[in-house]
């Protein structure tokens, strides 16, 4: 047990090297540097090249991969593109942002699909079952910005309930955010819910059928003991796996909903960053998704570990 | 029959509704009693409705399927009237299933103290203090050693035959007056298999529960019950002591079941049944078994038999019910094995020194080049095959045998040894090394036809496969070909373009055999080729493979878990443990002494179909996971072991007549003369009836 921990801590740490070396090769196959960015139509002569110079441009591409990992290592992410911040202070606030849009929408949408994917795999073809199913199939397949528009018409537009667009500062205290908060996460929980829903209802309905519920419910154990005992545990097992990704994409990945709403976090700090050109921003992101993404997934691998019991006694596998 | 009755079906029809809105009955019009205290067995081939008979007796109907008409009753309570309360308390409790394949019906999350203890909480009286100490009770009730430590364990932890026991001990813990067993002892080993039955049977003797097992190895009923149904196509067809049943059964079907199954003393194949049942609802106003019934007269088309009492408590459903009786009991003998081909002056497959390991090299050792020091699954194997001849390898699970197979086949790279065809050069160790030419000459056909053939092909196109791949031959020769090779498999030319999902397991089987052969090959590897079918079928396809063997003169290597179909079909056999050679020899010689004391312990513990014949108990059922690194591999388990020596030298080869060697440190004359010593309680004759007492 230790001995696979220890084995999937060094493929997580291996998976995070590899990725920072993509993105640094991704990066430095543009066009442009950090320089030519920043300086746009002056970028020729002794401006580029002291431009360079100060920011270390004119080193090889290896020792400059080399002096941005060991920075990284020391919690530096380095400094903007016209070198005037460092790009911790802008990361910062948003990836708290985006953390807390992530964490709200989490909580309310995982415990919900878990109960709503279990009440339609024990409703199976009934009405509850058939109406759920629908509407997760809907919520799944409309497009965020398609969903996010509709919400904003309804309850920003008519019935002005929610503000329609976030308009405090990217470091704004979290109580002047929740307000603002409400719609960007029902908009998320909508797609959220429905794609771990339609797993946990199928992975339920899988459990239902085999043998040893079978013979639970043939030894007489009662209905709801059987669902709770029987079903349950060995159903939402495969589900942990969902859920990380999910988390995954929704710590990183709502650059849509960030948009529509103007809400200041990772995803649209990353577009805003690609669209000035500010290479040295792009690839701090990009290491950070790497990281949550490694790191959650690998946490999901730890968790089903724990929790199966097939797994946590490897050794006895093939007793 | 005076004991009360315990279950009672009573005109009992299930069925379905098919796709154009048909019903299809799956039972038709069951009658039966159960008293208290009896063990009946329910025995039927796949389809033939014997255990959703048995399901039905629980209160309990597989998906999609109803009630169309009569009902079941347990101790006089209509069972599909109870309320949800009413079923909870009686499953379980009065009325217990042991399933199949325990090891699927154990739910993985919970370990086996929370597994029994769920049967105590809900179905006995023992306070949840004592539910520990009731448990450790259960588990050394059904012979478990260590129960304490066996509690903490999950499932998986458990090997097949503990599983079982376990499920056992979890339909005891409410004490039942009843006991449903479904196919409790498929798929665990011989040994294992007699173990569980001798526990059953002693349960049943010492407790006085009920039992009704269902099974489709007559072997295993003979064994534990006193009476024996037999149901086909839906019906209760026979219906009478398992004495009667199994020597002289008063119907055609039943006749026709026992004279199917191999037998460990008789040579030659056993006699195969034709045609197939007909699928529910095909069978029209006359007999279900008309068709393929060799009595069978005007009157049986006409109208569909009752099931009339014939004989001293028999029932059958059979308009000619006592001349099927007499018939039977004149007894059919077996057809012997084609004329044997084999010549033993070239061999056609040769294997030296054949070593195969999983241990996987550590990366270090992979650096160094090192050998990594586990030790290896199978070991020093050395065989020669003749051209045409049939050879077995047998042995338990964790014996290697397919390991062997796979090895032979170039599907395991082996650590060390060599392969060689008719000319002696050592062929490649795995398949893609191997030029096509030498894969043409060794075909493989696999256990299980679903698996191994693919479901979106035709039976065409399955064909055609391995005929482009090694001849060359144009659109109209392909096709000649292919109709020929299911000519050859007794299947005709209109099957080939049928998908697998339209044929019977036989067939399939058939079309994967067709397929081995299209190669031309020299040596046919077949890996337990029968165990995934009925008896009836699997004669069909033992007798197949023979006639194939003797028209083109391949070279059998027949791995099976089943020493009677090895018996009937091999012409020498090896007898694997944990990967090493025990004993090989000529079947005759082998299975008329099996010197070594493993053969000996597998030998015994087959179950015959004759409620006479008891298997013999030599050791416990341990389950060995690694062999053991020095001496003799089955020193843990022998019961001659002789010492030290077992333990620290490999036994040497000892060389009896007629090319029969077994590797013990014993003299075989001595472990000849022991058996000779304890014979008389272990082989005795028909006519003194074993130790189980007649008068039950």
């Amino acid at each position: 047990m230790v001995r696979l921990i220890a084995r999937r801590l060094v493929l997580g740490l291996a998976t995070v090297a590899l990725v920072s070396l993509i993105i640094f090769a991704g990066v430095e196959a543009l066009p442009g540097d950090a320089c030519t960015a920043f300086l746009e139509r002056d970028a020729q002569g002794q401006l580029l090249e002291n431009c360079r110079r100060d920011l270390g441009l004119n080193r090889s591409a290896p020792r400059r991969y080399l002096d941005w990992v060991a920075n990284l290592l020391a919690g530096d992410l380095g400094r903007t593109a016209n070198g005037q911040r460092p790009i911790a202070d802008l990361v910062g606030p948003r990836a708290r942002n985006s953390f807390l849009l992530a964490s709200i929408a989490a909580l309310v949408g995982i415990p919900l699909a878990i109960v709503l994917g279990v009440i339609t795999a024990l409703a199976r073809d009934r009405l509850a079952d058939i109406w759920l199913s629908a509407v997760a199939i809907l919520a799944m397949t409309v497009p965020e910005f398609v969903s996010a528009t509709v919400l904003l018409l309804v309850f920003s537009v008519w019935l002005g309930w929610f503000p329609g667009v976030v308009l405090v500062s990217a470091d704004a205290p979290i109580a002047a955010l929740l307000p603002q908060l409400v719609l960007p996460v029902i908009t998320v929980t909508l797609v959220l819910t429905a794609h771990i829903l339609r797993m946990v209802r199928s992975s339920v309905i899988e459990v239902m059928g085999s043998d040893y519920v079978q013979m639970a419910v043939l030894k007489g154990v009662p209905y709801w003991q059987v669902v709770f005992r029987h079903v349950l545990p060995n159903a939402l097992l495969p589900a942990i796996n969902i859920i990380a990704l999910t988390i995954a994409w929704l710590l990183g990945g709502l650059v849509v909903i960030e948009i529509v709403f103007n809400y200041p976090g990772l995803g649209r700090l990353m577009i805003e960053s690609i669209t000035k050109r500010d290479l040295p921003v792009v690839q701090a992101i990009a290491i950070i998704l790497a990281l949550v993404y490694v790191g959650v997934n690998l946490l999901a691998d730890l968790m089903t570990m724990v929790l199966n019991p097939r797994l946590r006694t490897h050794h006895g596998g093939r007793r | 029959m005076t004991a009360p009755a315990l279950i009672e079906v009573r005109d009992l029809s299930i069925g379905f509704t098919g796709r154009a809105g048909e019903t299809l009955p799956v039972l038709r019009n069951v009658d039966l009693v159960v008293g208290a205290g009896e063990t009946v067995g329910l025995v039927g081939e796949s389809g033939s409705g014997k255990s959703t008979l048995a399901l039905a007796m629980m209160g309990y109907l597989k998906g999609g399927l109803r009630v169309l008409g009569g009902g079941t009753r347990f101790r006089d309570r209509e069972t599909f009237r109870l309320t949800a309360r009413a079923l909870q308390t009686m499953r379980g409790g009065d009325l217990a299933l042991i399933p199949q394949n325990a090891g699927q019906a154990l739910t993985p999350t919970l370990r086996v103290s929370a597994l029994i203890a769920e049967a105590l909480r809900l179905h006995s009286r023992v306070p949840a203090a004592a539910h520990h100490a009731r448990a450790i009770e259960l588990l050394a009730q059904v012979r478990l050693p260590d129960p304490e430590a066996l509690l903490r364990r999950y499932p998986h932890e458990l090997s097949g035959g503990q599983q079982q026991r376990v499920a056992i001990a979890m339909a005891l813990a409410g004490e039942p007056n009843a006991l449903l067993l479904d196919e409790p002892t498929t798929g665990l080993d011989v040994t294992t298999q007699a173990h569980v039955l001798e526990l059953l049977r002693d349960l049943a003797a010492r407790t006085g529960t009920a039992m009704v097992y269902v099974s489709h190895d007559l072997g295993a009923i003979a064994r534990v019950c006193d009476r024996v149904v037999v149901m086909y196509a839906g019906e209760l067809v026979l219906d009478g002591s398992a004495r009667s049943v199994l020597r002289a059964p008063a119907h055609p079907y039943a006749h026709g079941l026992v004279a199917s199954i191999p037998r460990l003393g008789g040579s030659g194949l056993p006699r195969a049944m034709e045609g197939r049942p007909p699928p529910p609802g095909g069978a029209g106003v006359g007999c279900a078994f008309v068709d393929r019934c060799a009595l069978a007269v005007e009157r049986c088309r006409a109208a569909r038999p009752a099931l009339d009492l014939v004989l001293d408590g028999t029932r059958s459903r059979c308009h000619r019910a006592v001349d099927a009786a007499a018939r039977s009991a004149r007894g059919e003998p077996a057809s012997p094995r084609a004329r044997a081909s084999a010549d033993p002056s070239t061999p056609a497959l040769r294997v030296r020194d054949l070593c195969i390991s999983y241990a996987r090299p550590r990366v270090l050792d992979q650096l160094l080049g090192r050998e990594p020091d586990a030790v290896p699954t199978v070991d020093g194997i050395t065989l020669d095959v003749a051209r045409g001849e049939t050879l077995a390898l047998v042995g338990e699970s964790g014996s290697g045998k397919s390991s062997i197979l796979k090895a032979l086949a170039g599907l395991v790279t082996p650590r060390g040894g060599a392969v060689a065809l008719a000319d002696g050069e050592a062929l490649a160790p795995s398949v893609e090394l191997r030029t096509p030419a030498v894969r043409r000459e060794i075909q493989l056909v696999f256990q299980n036809p679903d698996e191994s053939l693919n479901p979106r092909h035709t039976v065409a196109e399955i064909l055609a496969q391995p005929l482009r791949l090694y001849f060359d031959l144009d659109a109209e020769a392909l096709r000649e070909r292919s109709a020929e090779l299911l000519e050859r498999v007794r299947l005709g030319p209109h099957y080939l373009e049928r998908l697998p999902a339209q044929l019977s397991g036989g067939e399939k089987q058939r079309v994967a055999i067709a397929r081995a052969f299209a190669a031309r090959p020299s040596v046919v590897l077949c890996d337990e080729v029968t165990s995934a079918l009925d008896v009836s079928v699997q004669a069909a396809v033992l007798d197949l493979l023979d006639q194939l063997r003797a028209e083109a003169r391949v070279t059998y290597v027949f791995v099976s878990h089943d020493l009677a179909v090895v018996r009937a079909l091999a012409d020498r056999v090896v007898v694997l443990y944990q990967g090493r050679v025990c004993e090989l020899g000529p079947v005759g010689a082998v299975y008329d002494l099996p010197a070594h004391p493993y053969t000996e312990m597998l030998l015994r513990a087959v179950l015959e179909p004759d409620p006479d014949v008891a298997p013999s108990l030599l050791g416990e059922d341990v389950v060995e996971r690694a062999p053991p690194a020095r001496g003799c591999p089955f020193q843990r388990r022998c019961h001659r072991r002789v010492g030290e020596i077992c333990a620290s030298e490999s036994p040497p080869v000892q060389l009896g007549g007629d090319g029969h060697q077994i590797r013990c440190h014993r003299p075989l004359a001595e472990l000849a003369r022991l058996q000779a010593l304890e014979a008389p309680a272990a082989s005795a004759p028909p006519e003194s009836a074993g130790n189980r007492g007649d008068g039950r």
